[in-house]
């Protein structure tokens, strides 16, 4: 399929749609790429930090004095010493809901620690050994309490709560959607169908640990800082506003090459602001890099919802109404994004495919002892996204439909578009029924049946699951995030300049971590002003040379960071038509633009070039009169809506029943993520988003023990699965344009971590239909099969 | 803690240092000699980030002390290809788009090259064996397996 696809004759060669090799790859390949740990700075001192080994402990003493008093030992810090220093100390949550409980979070605990892994103290020294010497010597007195680390438990149980503030340790408890109209359809309609499911924490893992280099220079106030950010700009503003009170414009923060992020590098942690205040206590550089064990403990953990699902249908399958109530832990402090994650993410995307006149989603957030839990690829929508494929699925077999059928009766039609959700959002486009049907049709999915009906005659198992998904991408409009109780705007912008001498540099506030942005970023140019490839430079995550940005995360780098360098671009293109027109004594409106090129229609051979106006522009000498010289542009867009891609997915498994083992046998993806920068790309984000849908489906899955530490804490105890783990994927794609974005496209970071999973999960319990098995949770190892054939035990 | 004289051949180069007994051959060839391709992943060995060749064999730097490699030749990815070049295994990664954040590259890349000398014509089933020592969470490895079933393909081609 894509193979094909993107050897067509007739594709681009640069621009838009052209599968271009990516620009990143060199100085990847030769190991050349400079990630955070890779910059040095002479008289770098290491930092090691002291964490709990407790889920819930009263501090009641942190003795120092034994690591103070070691070689090569510069400093040691406790949360005391951060809290006299008078700097603001408090990690702010982006996103309000009503009612919501926002207990401070301080970069080092003070008499309290409310998970494992949580900072208490931190050591400065001359070497990465020295400092992890002295932190196994900190002597910390903990009165262990009691504690909770699943957040239905913790809501409902007896228990000292992890913070006084919320003595039920409920955060938020939210609504949305019309419980009257739910009521109703459930009391009208003729069937229901339930389920009960989890959908356990998962650890991101990105192959880089998070890592900080912090630089302060007495002399100025000022301070650079290299870190793992997926959003430099968004760690700039924290850093002043919430944890150490610099003014904005003299902080400087740096995200070199990222080694991927899936939501994990998105925060301010307590630890690069450790780092960048020891530096400003010790007048030196400060350097710290996590290790795996340290990830485990303290990148932001996704998902952990315990959910109730309830479907109301007719006899023909139309879906009447969707019921939902959820319980999701946040961990012991409220990250970022922790808030919307499990709320707007989630609640909002709960219609997925399909026409459902009524829906309500409860979500009770719950504070426990763990890490905090945050957004994780396909953050918010994946939860949703499982919940509704599953009660699909389930339904199907209440009403003994073929379950690809029941979704067919219930998509939404392309001429329904804009379409409003009983969820309360507005789909920009789509051919859902489309994308269905090529998945099926590859696929092959009536031979499939057949043949699982064979093969059940051999007692043989055979899985056909699909899952249809829609994904609120390109977060987001700032005025509907404003409203929601976002503390921060959705836009993103950049910079377009042609340089004096003809090539272009773009400045844009997006921030890769392998994505590839360089790349496609040079082809919206290449295409809006007919420049080649090798003629753009993209420059991203550095404060100090863009200066102002939101990042990347929530699929929004190619809608919103493409929209607005796409915008800038054509302005910029604007203008030197203006230039072109003056010096050709023509009418700008007579000028044709093609492969870089002002021509007077009509009169071919009167043409100026763009890089030869871009020179014109900057000489001054020949302008408009009352143009500015200079040929660059700042923008800033703000996008009027979410972009929505979909898609369906389907896996085809065989289980055996007797040793529990899943094998893959195919997986074919038919993704539509709007109009197509890179296919290259493109289907390269669609393989990596299965990979960590089918990992959750089958493989991974954070689990505390009983003494509330993290049982999965090493890669041999989480499995990130390996090359042997995954089947070959065949992708495909169908292009829907997004009809309000400036290139049509909708984004496509997430999109296949949020079909991979319910996928997954609805093959394999569709092979075990025989044994009456109707859901399993995830992940659905080779025991939670073994034990489902043989009811459970 | 008593330190160690110990000599390393570096991609070509000697080089001369004293490290503790302690001190990883990971850490020493990227906080002391500069060679930051070969990455650190993890703490137990998983994840292959850090992979160079010693010896012709490929080995995972973060499971060596430094002492053990006293004497031997070591191979990182800087040395794989000329300035500015790459090698046809490399071409090959570029190609089929085999690499997204670029960590675990360096690692998958010495892996791959490796395992290539000795295998002819690999399935795709044994070319995730081979690599299955090296974790990439970013491209679900597809397009890696077909960069270096492409590698062995060419080089067939050219026999």
């Amino acid at each position: 399929m894509s193979e094909t696809d993107a050897s067509t004759e007739d594709r681009p060669s640069e621009g838009m749609g052209a599968a271009v090799s990516r620009d990143e790859d060199v100085p990847l390949l030769r190991g050349e790429g400079t990630y955070t740990a890779d910059v040095s700075l002479p008289g770098t001192a290491w930092l090691g930090i002291c964490r709990s080994e407790h889920a819930h402990a009263r501090l009641v003493d942190v003795d120092t004095s034994e690591a103070e008093a070691m070689d090569d030992v510069l400093a040691v810090f406790t949360g005391a010493d951060v809290e006299d220093s008078g700097v603001p100390n408090t990690i702010p949550t982006a996103w309000m809901l009503p009612g919501l409980v926002t207990p401070q979070y301080k970069i080092l605990a003070v008499d309290k620690v409310r998970h494992e892994g949580r900072a208490v103290a931190a050591v400065v020294a001359e070497s990465v050994h020295a400092a992890r010497d002295a932190v196994d010597r900190i002597d910390v007195e903990y009165e262990p309490l009691e504690f909770a680390t699943d957040p239905v438990e913790a809501v409902e149980a007896d228990l000292p709560p992890v913070h006084d503030d919320a003595a039920d340790n409920v955060a938020f408890d939210f609504e949305l959607g019309d419980a009257d109209a739910v009521d109703e359809a459930f009391a009208d309609a003729d069937r229901t169908a339930s389920v009960d499911l989890r959908q356990p924490r998962l650890i991101p893992n990105a192959m880089e640990p998070r890592a900080a280099l912090a630089d302060w220079n007495e002399t100025t106030g000022g301070l650079r800082l290299w870190t793992t950010s997926q959003n430099p700009h968004l760690h700039r503003m924290l850093l002043s506003a919430g944890t150490l009170g610099l003014p904005e414009n003299r902080i400087q923060v740096i995200a070199p090459e990222v080694g991927g992020g899936f939501g994990s590098k998105i925060y301010h942690y307590p630890d690069e602001a450790i780092t960048a205040w020891c530096s400003m206590q010790l007048g030196r550089p400060v350097k710290w890099q996590a290790s795996r064990a340290e990830g485990y403990l303290t990148d932001c953990h996704g998902r952990d919802h315990v959910t109730s699902a309830e479907i109301a249908l007719d006899d023909d399958g139309t879906i009447r109404g969707v019921r939902v109530e959820t319980h999701a832990g946040l961990g012991a402090q409220l990250s970022q994004f922790a808030t919307a994650t499990p709320s707007y993410l989630y609640a909002t995307i709960l219609s997925g495919e399909y026409a459902i006149p009524a829906i309500h989603c409860r979500v009770v957030g719950a504070f426990t002892n763990t890490t905090p839990v945050d957004a994780y690829r396909g953050a918010g929508r994946a939860e949703g996204i499982y919940v509704i494929e599953r009660l699909v699925d389930v339904a199907a077999r209440e009403l003994e439909l073929d379950p690809a059928e029941l979704r067919r009766r219930n998509q939404i039609p392309p001429g329904e578009f804009p379409y409003e959700t009983a969820a309360a959002v507005v789909y920009d486009s789509g051919e859902y029924e489309r994308a269905m049907d090529v998945a099926l049709e590859h696929v092959g999915y009536e031979e499939l049946r057949e043949r699982q009906a064979e093969l059940r005659e051999e007692g043989r198992y055979l899985g056909i699951g699909l899952a249809n998904f829609v994904e609120s991408a390109g977060l987001s409009p700032s005025g509907v995030a404003g409203e929601l109780g976002a503390a921060a705007g959705g836009w993103e912008s950049s910079i377009v300049r042609f340089d004096s001498t003809g090539t272009v540099t773009v400045l844009v506030g997006t921030a890769d971590q392998g994505q590839g942005h360089r790349t496609t970023y040079a082809q919206v140019v290449a295409e809006e002003l007919g420049v080649s490839l090798e003629d753009v430079e993209v420059v991203e995550g550095d404060t100090d040379r863009i200066p102002q940005g939101m990042g990347t995360y929530g699929s929004r780098s190619a809608s919103v960071g493409g929209g607005a360098i796409a915008r800038g671009a054509r302005e910029v293109r604007e203008k030197a038509r203006e230039i072109a027109a003056h010096q050709l004594e023509a009418e700008a409106d007579d000028l044709e633009f093609a492969d870089g090129e002002f021509r007077i229609a009509g009169a071919p051979d009167r043409s100026m070039h763009v890089q030869e106006i871009a020179a014109e522009a900057y000489l001054g000498h020949n302008l408009p009169e009352g143009m500015d010289p200079g040929l660059e542009v700042t923008n800033f867009y703000d996008p009027e809506n979410f972009t929505f891609p979909f898609g369906t997915h389907v896996a085809v498994v065989e289980v055996d029943p007797e040793t529990g083992e899943i094998e893959i046998e195919r997986y074919v993806a038919v993704d539509d993520c709007g109009e197509i920068i890179n296919p290259m790309i493109v289907e390269g984000q669609v393989h990596g988003g299965i990979a960590q849908g089918i990992g959750a489906a089958l493989y991974e899955g954070g689990a505390y023990d009983d003494d509330g530490h993290l049982r999965t804490r090493r890669m041999d105890e989480y499995a990130v699965p390996h090359a042997t783990m995954l089947p070959d994927f065949e992708t495909d794609t169908t292009v829907t344009p997004s009809p309000h974005n400036p290139l049509g496209v909708k984004g496509v970071g997430e999109s296949a971590t949020i079909a991979a999973a319910p996928t997954v999960v609805s093959a394999v319990v569709d092979a075990l239909e025989p044994f009456d098995v109707d859901h399993l949770d995830m992940p659905i190892t080779p025991e939670t099969v073994w034990r489902a054939t043989r009811g459970g035990e | 803690m008593a330190a160690h004289d110990i000599s390393l051949t570096v991609n070509g180069t000697e080089h001369r240092l004293t490290v503790e007994p302690r001190t990883l051959l990971l850490t020493v060839l990227r906080e002391e000699l500069g060679y930051t391709g070969a990455n650190f992943g993890c703490d137990t060995g998983r994840c292959g980030a850090c992979t160079v060749r010693l010896d012709g064999e490929a080995i995972k730097s973060c499971l060596r002390f430094a002492v053990q490699a006293d004497g031997a030749e070591v191979e990182t990815v800087e040395g794989l290809a000329p300035e500015g070049e790459l090698t046809p295994l490399q071409e090959q990664f570029r190609e089929h788009h085999g690499l997204q954040c670029g960590y675990c590259t360096p690692g998958m890349v010495m892996t791959a090259d490796t395992y290539l000398r000795d295998a002819e014509a690999p399935t795709r089933e044994e070319i995730r064996e081979a690599i299955e020592g090296n974790l990439c969470r970013c491209t679900g490895y597809h397009n890696i397996v077909d960069a270096i079933e492409a590698t062995a393909a060419k080089r067939g081609e050219e026999r």
